[in-house]
């Protein structure tokens, strides 16, 4: 009796739960929106000072308004507004309704008329350019509404000629976002003091008025609108030209800031129009004059204006070749003589054979003497531009004029040969970062130009640097780079070599970079080889030692040579070829296949390998077709055979994927989602169905298991691959919510209490719902599936006892048709090796207990997305204690696309241990349900973000990203 | 009309001891007090008595400034302040006032201990002048007087070398002592802002030379120097104890901790040391990357770099010596290099000019055999580098700062007689502003054009706004009526009728009246009537009143 009355106890609980589930948003918007108007109404009237009422704006402001309510506030507000005389508060009321009519779902129309009231009325000038900021924020909030924005513009201009600068700010501001060019304004403009003369005017040349007002911000102002004119897609005529570029000499800086992107816009637009130059009869394109003149401000005295004139050069890539080559020159001039500048007297030098013969004292001696009153020292713009920027005292200014000669570069050769010198010069900044940004403009370049040995020279110098990221960056450099004699390639082998030597660690990308650097010269490496290889026509020399970094080094310059020229090998001697079957295995990645004589066996497992690698791709691609078609021939996996099929298909994927690198995300991914089937099948086809309750215990354990590892399985394939569609994001949902089912049921079978399974059952109907949400426009895939009969059933669930639910749910996942995977065009699988440490080492890291030790982390991912929030490093102590560590962002670097190199310190620490023993790093990718689920849209008060809850059901996890690596550590305890 | 006369006493078409006189605006100002490097005698400082014959300097003298450490900027400042008299105020930078004293004192101890003169200020006497220093800040203005302000810019040159604009009422001159546009390992680029003086004093050393890249030169620089000591050689930099030293060595230091090398470096001599604590304190007086990190680690904190010792000389093994005097002439540098000219395998690196005559001239020219005292040869076998590192303003540099400054005026100082013509047509050409280079003793006065400040009353600005046209032509001369006061000091300019009120006047009108006798056929009230018409169609602005004239006319016509 107790027990049943204790029973219906809990179900009326139960019931009592779900209405006040469906009623509380309901109630909430009910209450809340009467209160919100209402209270501030009470608070402002009760505002004994205007501080007071101040206080109270600015509390307000900090909260949310609803769409509904936001009327009736203003309402409120504008009621005030026209009652208070204190400046500050109408202040904050005008910046309030601007705020307001920013909520979504708010028609700000209403507010116009009386926000253009207030205007009319208001005395004070800030006021004044509060309210015309409200409008502006209104109008931007309307852009389809043609009057209401026609009557703004002319509310603007009417305001035009306020005294205070911030008003006239605020009306170019607004004209600027608001107005057309193409439309004339209409006449009420000239109802202005200033009686103008032509009756139509633009807004474009109302605002080009403006850039000799006498105010720098209201100047500012005016091209800032201009450009925002033109952001809109408005076209701007080309007769502000002669405006802005006098405005390039403003006292301001931010005039002149502003000027120069002012100019180069309308360099853009008018690239081939034709200016005269000033002071002679010539005439130049638009683009060339401009280019002169945004070169002119490199040398401004403002920093800011340096760092933006030098980013502009940079994407004006109409300019003719003959300015972009004067941007290199200076002109070099000693005591009236024209001198060649260093880098010519090294080219001469080098073309002359004595290169290498140190400068001479007076070698500077200038020959031809120049025409005095042909120098012109500042006047020809362009010159030196480049020069001056990467000298630049700040990095800023430096960093940017290097990007700018990058792009510019890359689209003409001529200038890539030309800037070389400049570009090998910054590798010696002072700043890191400069050098850093230079070494990959170069490599970006790399493809227009063949280093000189002198060049070279330089650059390799730069190997030498204690910086892993200068290194590494050098490396890739070299991987991209042409050089043009043999000598180059034994300088750079030989640099490389040292480079190994002193910094051992950067082994596999040494190795790496003589990989590409040998496949690239394979004519310039042939002369070299028996030098390279010290191998002697007459004598037989020593073999080398096979595990030396350094002869391995040589070995992959050679072999990746030998690739692509077929007399190579004949130079080898016998243990070359021993040497090149053990590379060839254990570092495949860096050593070609050769076709080598009379190696038969080597030569011919490798070409069986190679073939299948390169013709069938194709071949591969059908075969996973085929093995998916075949597996979605089955409707019933209960039928025999079917699961059979199922195992084979797996295996086969398995393999398909192991063999073939560029369909290996997509194979894993069907592999895994096969697996998940399989394992759903065979869990339902346990007995334990039949079977009574208390009896099933052990099978439920196997059962429990299963759900949990599909569970598993599912996240992986959600957030492990990438290029996945919404479809297949729906069916593995799909999926997962099978497998929750089962585990609900299990539950339900084992637990006896129903508080429990209540708990449970909500959760899982609101997963189907958030289901439904989110895959609304897939359910029509999803015939007969698992969750479109739920989801028919819905009403039912949601007003059944959990019981029910049950045995609705086991039904339903015994009838439910397996879904069939359509494959997307492209899946990559993230992955990630831990290149350092390479757990080989059997030398323990000691350290005293208590204190910590880093330990240097190396490793690379592949096609992870966002990793610097996802990947995390995790160290697992030997007595099952686990540290999960976040890198710093900053640890993280993109070397190519699609690519990631996380190079970071993990501290481990742990008390003494009498031996030393094995602790497990690996890293992990983390994941939250919830983010991948809802683009989660910004309220428009920003402020209101932290008091909001984040979304209800965030699951978090981490899914294995890496192989373990085992380190061998020992603390030790503390000497005392 | 006011002028400004600009006098040079040194440095005028000459490099060293500079010293320009400058009367602006009824105050004299002196501009540096250097002396000659290059004699011994009575020319080595500048000509006081220019100033006057008898007594002393203050009262002809509001102010001395003093841009820079250098001794052909400050070298005869003790002499000036104390032997010949002068107890005004003395402006430098704070740096400045740091390390001239440092200098001063060297110098005195070379000219008095080692070549015995006599006649020569004394610690005492330096001590007494540097009590005379009032220091600056960069962009900070400073009331000399009443009338007379300055303010210091930042020159790049040397640490605190500083850029001076002096002003009195709306005139202004801008004095720029050695500068230097682009900047170094240590230091920054010459800044100033766009304050349009009427005169720009400007040095003009390198007036007609436009300098390639210094990142070349750095390259080569470190290069040579890196493949001496991986060659196991030792490489010997002469250099003089401040401003280029420092550069080199941050450059050294700099490049070692890049490249991780552990060859040692030592820095000879004792007056350095002393400096070197200067720089690492006056921070902010260096470049942005020094400035950013030197909460880290201050930069000239050297790592690498220690002091030398005499018996470090024959060490064996690889090591870079940076050591005093620069020419080679004398001291540490030459004995260190008769120690290593055998081994070829060694390298001299001259990072500036050398006077012939010097060992460094020689080894420079080529010379293999060189004689020593006492009739020794020596054989140099070692390498013989030169590279230049100068911290001055090559002509597109000068042609910069004159862009940025706008000055109405140009005057160029400190430097070489020929080559500041060539840069004078080229500044007079490309800025068409007159260029002056006055010889020393020279007197240049430049005629400058003034603006008077006026009071003007608020009502009659408010009435003229009332008046007038659209505000953006704000900018632009108007012109407006009103009556001008002069009274007392000051200049008022009021509206009539407030003039007339506080002037006690009362209005007066006048009236210009003339007869015209018309002869004309039609009646009197027709003539009248034509002529009234003929008025009214021909009326402009002025004769806004015209008809009431007309019926004036029209009384006196009928009266006729």
């Amino acid at each position: 009796m107790a027990a049943h009355l204790k029973k219906r106890v809990y179900e009326e609980f139960s019931k009592v739960s779900q209405v006040t589930l469906e009623e509380v948003p309901a109630k909430k918007l009910r209450l809340t929106k009467p209160s919100k108007s209402a209270a501030l109404h009470i608070d402002l009237c009760k505002a004994s000072s205007p501080t007071d009422a101040l206080q109270h704006l600015l509390n307000f402001a900090r909260k949310p308004v609803e769409a509904e309510s936001v009327e009736g506030v203003v309402r409120i507000l504008l009621e005030h507004y026209y009652k208070e005389s204190d400046n500050s508060v109408r202040l904050k009321i005008a910046s309030l309704l601007g705020l307001l009519s920013k909520t979504q779902g708010f028609s700000p129309d209403c507010v116009v008329d009386d926000a253009i009231n207030t205007l009319n009325s208001e005395k004070s000038n800030q006021v004044l350019a509060q309210l015309l900021d409200t409008l502006l924020i209104i109008g931007s909030q309307l852009p389809d509404k043609i009057a209401v924005i026609q009557r703004l513009i002319d509310v603007a201009c009417k305001h035009l000629s306020s005294t205070y600068f911030g008003v006239r700010n605020k009306c170019l501001q607004l004209l600027g976002c608001l107005g057309t060019v193409d439309k004339p304004l209409s006449k009420e403009t000239d109802t202005g003091p200033g009686a103008q003369t032509s009756p139509v005017r633009d807004v474009q040349s109302v605002i080009s008025d403006f850039f000799q007002d006498q105010d720098p911000r209201v100047r500012t102002a005016a091209i800032k609108a201009m450009l925002q004119l033109h952001e809109r897609g408005m076209k701007i005529q080309q007769t502000i030209y002669n405006q802005a570029c006098k405005l390039l000499s403003d006292d301001y800086e931010q005039v002149r800031s502003a000027a120069v992107q002012m100019v180069w816009v309308l360099s853009q637009l008018y690239p081939e129009s034709i200016v005269p130059i000033p002071s002679s009869n010539e005439e130049i394109r638009l683009v060339d004059d401009s280019f002169g003149k945004i070169c002119h401000m490199v040398s401004d005295g403002s920093w800011v204006v340096r760092v933006q004139a030098a980013k502009l050069l940079g994407s004006m890539h109409q300019v003719s070749p003959h300015f972009l080559e004067q941007t290199l020159d200076k002109k070099l001039m000693s005591d009236l003589r024209r001198k060649r500048t260093a880098h010519e007297r090294a080219k001469e030098l080098y073309a002359s054979g004595e290169f290498s013969s140190g400068r001479r004292w007076a070698d500077d001696a200038p020959k031809e003497k120049v025409d005095t009153s042909g120098v012109n020292l500042i006047d020809s713009g362009a010159c030196g531009a480049f020069v001056h920027g990467l000298e630049d005292e700040m990095y800023e200014v430096r960093i940017s004029a290097v990007e700018a000669l990058c792009s510019l570069a890359q689209s003409s050769p001529s200038f890539a040969e030309k800037c070389l010198d400049f570009l090998v010069d910054m590798f010696n900044d002072e700043i890191e970062e400069v050098r850093l940004q230079s070494i990959h403009v170069l490599r970006q370049i790399s493809t227009h130009i063949t280093l000189r040995e002198d060049q070279l020279d330089t650059v390799l110098a730069v190997l030498e640097d204690s910086s892993r990221d200068i290194r590494e960056a050098l490396h890739e450099l070299l991987c991209y780079t042409n050089v043009s004699t043999k000598d180059c390639i034994q300088l750079a082998l030989v640099e490389l070599l040292k480079n190994l030597t002193k910094y051992p660690t950067d082994r596999n990308s040494v190795w790496k970079c003589l990989k590409f650097l040998g496949a690239r010269h394979p004519t310039l490496v042939l002369p070299i080889v028996p030098e390279l290889l010290s191998t002697h026509p007459y004598f037989d020399t020593p073999e080398p030692d096979m595990d030396d970094p350094a002869y391995i080094a040589v070995l992959v310059l050679v072999f990746n040579a030998a690739k692509s020229c077929p007399t190579m090998p004949a130079l080898f001697s016998d243990h070359t070829f021993r040497h090149y079957a053990y590379l060839r295995d254990s570092l495949s990645h860096l050593v070609p296949h050769l076709r080598l004589p009379g190696r038969k066996q080597t030569a011919g497992s490798g070409l069986e390998v190679s073939g299948v690698g390169s013709g069938s791709l194709e071949s591969a691609q059908n075969f996973l077709q085929d093995s998916l078609i075949r597996v979605s021939a089955l409707h019933n996996l209960e039928t025999p055979g079917a699961q059979d099929l199922l195992e084979f298909t797996i295996r086969d994927l398995q393999r398909l994927g192991e063999l073939q690198t560029e369909l290996a995300g997509s194979a894993d991914f069907c592999a895994t989602y096969l697996h998940c089937q399989l394992l759903l099948t065979k869990a339902l086809q346990e007995k334990l169905w039949t079977m009574a309750v208390p009896l099933c215990l052990k099978q439920n354990a196997k059962v429990s298991t299963a759900a949990r590892q599909i569970l598993d399985e599912t996240y992986k394939l959600e957030f492990l691959y990438s290029g996945l569609e919404t479809q297949q994001i729906a069916t593995i949902h799909n999926v997962r919510l099978q497998a929750k089912a089962l585990q609900l049921i299990l539950t339900a079978r084992s637990k006896q209490g129903v508080d429990r399974v209540l708990g449970v059952c909500e959760k899982f109907l609101q997963d189907v719902e958030s289901f439904q949400r989110l895959f609304m426009i897939e359910l029509p895939h999803f015939q007969d599936s698992f969750v479109e009969k739920l989801l028919e059933l819905m009403p039912r669930l949601t007003a059944c006892k959990p019981l029910d639910l049950v045995k609705i749910l086991q039904t339903t996942l015994r009838q439910s048709r397996f879904i069939h995977l359509k494959l997307p065009e492209q899946i990559h699988r993230a992955s990630a090796t831990i290149i350092e440490p390479t757990g080989e080492s059997d030398n323990p890291l000691k350290f005293t207990s208590g204190l910590v030790v880093a330990l240097d982390i190396d490793a690379t991912l592949e096609h992870v997305q966002d990793p610097q929030t996802t990947v995390k490093v995790q160290v697992l102590y030997p007595d099952g204690q686990s540290h999960i560590i976040h890198p710093k962002p900053g640890d993280f670097r993109t070397p190519g696309p699609g690519r990631v190199r996380l190079i970071t310190q993990v501290y481990l620490s742990h008390s003494a241990w009498t031996e030393a023993c094995q602790i497990e790093v690996r890293l992990l990718l983390a994941y939250s349900s919830s983010s991948s689920k809802q683009s989660v849209s910004k309220p428009a008060w920003n402020e209101s973000m932290d008091g909001l809850p984040s979304s209800e059901s965030c699951i978090e996890g981490t899914i294995h990203l890496s192989k373990p690596v085992k380190v061998f550590i020992m603390p030790k305890p503390t000497r005392r | 009309m006011p002028e400004i006369r600009v006098t040079p006493l040194g440095a005028g078409q000459d490099v060293g001891r500079s010293c320009i006189l400058v009367s602006i605006g009824g105050k004299n100002i002196m501009l540096d007090c250097g002396m000659h490097m290059g004699y011994n005698d009575d020319r080595r400082f500048p000509d006081f008595s220019y100033i006057t014959q008898n007594g002393r300097l203050t009262e002809f003298l509001d102010c001395v400034i003093i841009s820079h450490f250098h001794l052909d900027h400050c070298g005869a400042l003790p002499y000036m302040s104390e032997m010949v008299g002068y107890d005004g105020p003395i402006y430098m930078t704070h740096p400045t006032k740091a390390i001239c004293p440092i200098l001063l004192e060297d110098f005195r101890k070379i000219t008095v201990d080692k070549k015995g003169e006599t006649n020569f200020f004394t610690s005492q006497m330096i001590k007494d002048c540097m009590k005379k220093v009032v220091p600056l800040n960069l962009h900070q203005t400073v009331q000399v007087d009443e009338e007379l302000e300055i303010k210091a810019y930042y020159a790049g040159h040397v640490l605190g070398a500083a850029m001076v604009q002096i002003k009195v009422g709306s005139e202004s001159v801008v004095y720029t002592g050695d500068y230097n546009m682009t900047p170094d390992r240590h230091l920054g680029a010459a800044w100033i802002d766009k304050c349009r003086p009427d005169l720009l004093i400007s040095e003009s050393t390198y007036a007609t030379t436009i300098r390639d890249s210094k990142r070349c030169r750095e390259r080569d620089f470190l290069k040579k120097v890196h493949e001496t000591v991986e060659r196991g050689g030792k490489v010997l930099i002469p250099v003089f104890a401040l401003g280029r030293a420092q550069e080199l060595c941050i450059l050294l230091e700099t490049f070692w901790e890049r490249m991780n090398l552990k060859a040692p470096i030592y820095f000879s001599t004792g007056l350095t040391e002393k400096a070197n604590h200067y720089y690492k304190l006056f921070i902010t007086w260096t470049n942005q990357k020094i400035r950013k990190t030197f909460v880290q680690r201050n930069m000239f904190e050297f790592k690498h770099i220690k002091a030398f010792d005499r018996s470090y000389a024959d060490n064996p093994g690889p090591m870079v010596v940076f050591a005093t005097p620069g020419m080679l002439h004398a001291g540490q540098s030459l004995l260190i290099f008769k120690k290593w000219a055998g081994n070829e395998k060694n390298m001299v690196i001259m990072p500036g000019y050398c006077v012939q005559g010097t060992v460094g001239h020689k080894i420079l020219n080529g010379q293999k055999k060189l004689e020593m005292e006492g009739r020794a040869t020596l054989d140099v076998k070692l390498q013989v580098e030169y590279m230049s590192f100068s911290a001055h303003a090559d002509a597109k540099g000068i042609m910069q700062l004159i862009r940025m400054a706008e000055p109405r005026n140009m005057l160029l100082v400190h430097g070489e007689a020929k080559k500041m013509e060539f840069l004078k047509d080229k500044i007079e050409q490309e800025f068409s502003i007159s260029c002056y280079m006055p010889a020393n003793g020279e007197t240049t006065s430049i005629v400058t054009n003034p603006s008077v400040p006026v009071d003007i009353s608020l009502n009659l600005l408010k009435r003229e706004m009332a008046l007038g046209g659209p505000l953006p032509d704000a900018k632009r001369p108007r012109t407006m009526h009103g009556t001008l006061i002069m009274k007392d000091d000051s200049l008022r300019l009021v509206s009539p009728e407030q003039a007339l009120k506080e002037l006690g006047l009362s209005e007066h009108q006048l009236r210009f009246t003339c007869r015209v006798l018309l002869h004309d056929p039609h009646s009197d009230t027709d003539t009248l009537g034509r002529i009234y018409t003929h008025l009214k169609s021909c009326t402009i602005s002025k004769q806004r009143q015209g008809p009431a004239e007309g019926k004036l006319r029209q009384g006196e016509l009928k009266g006729n």
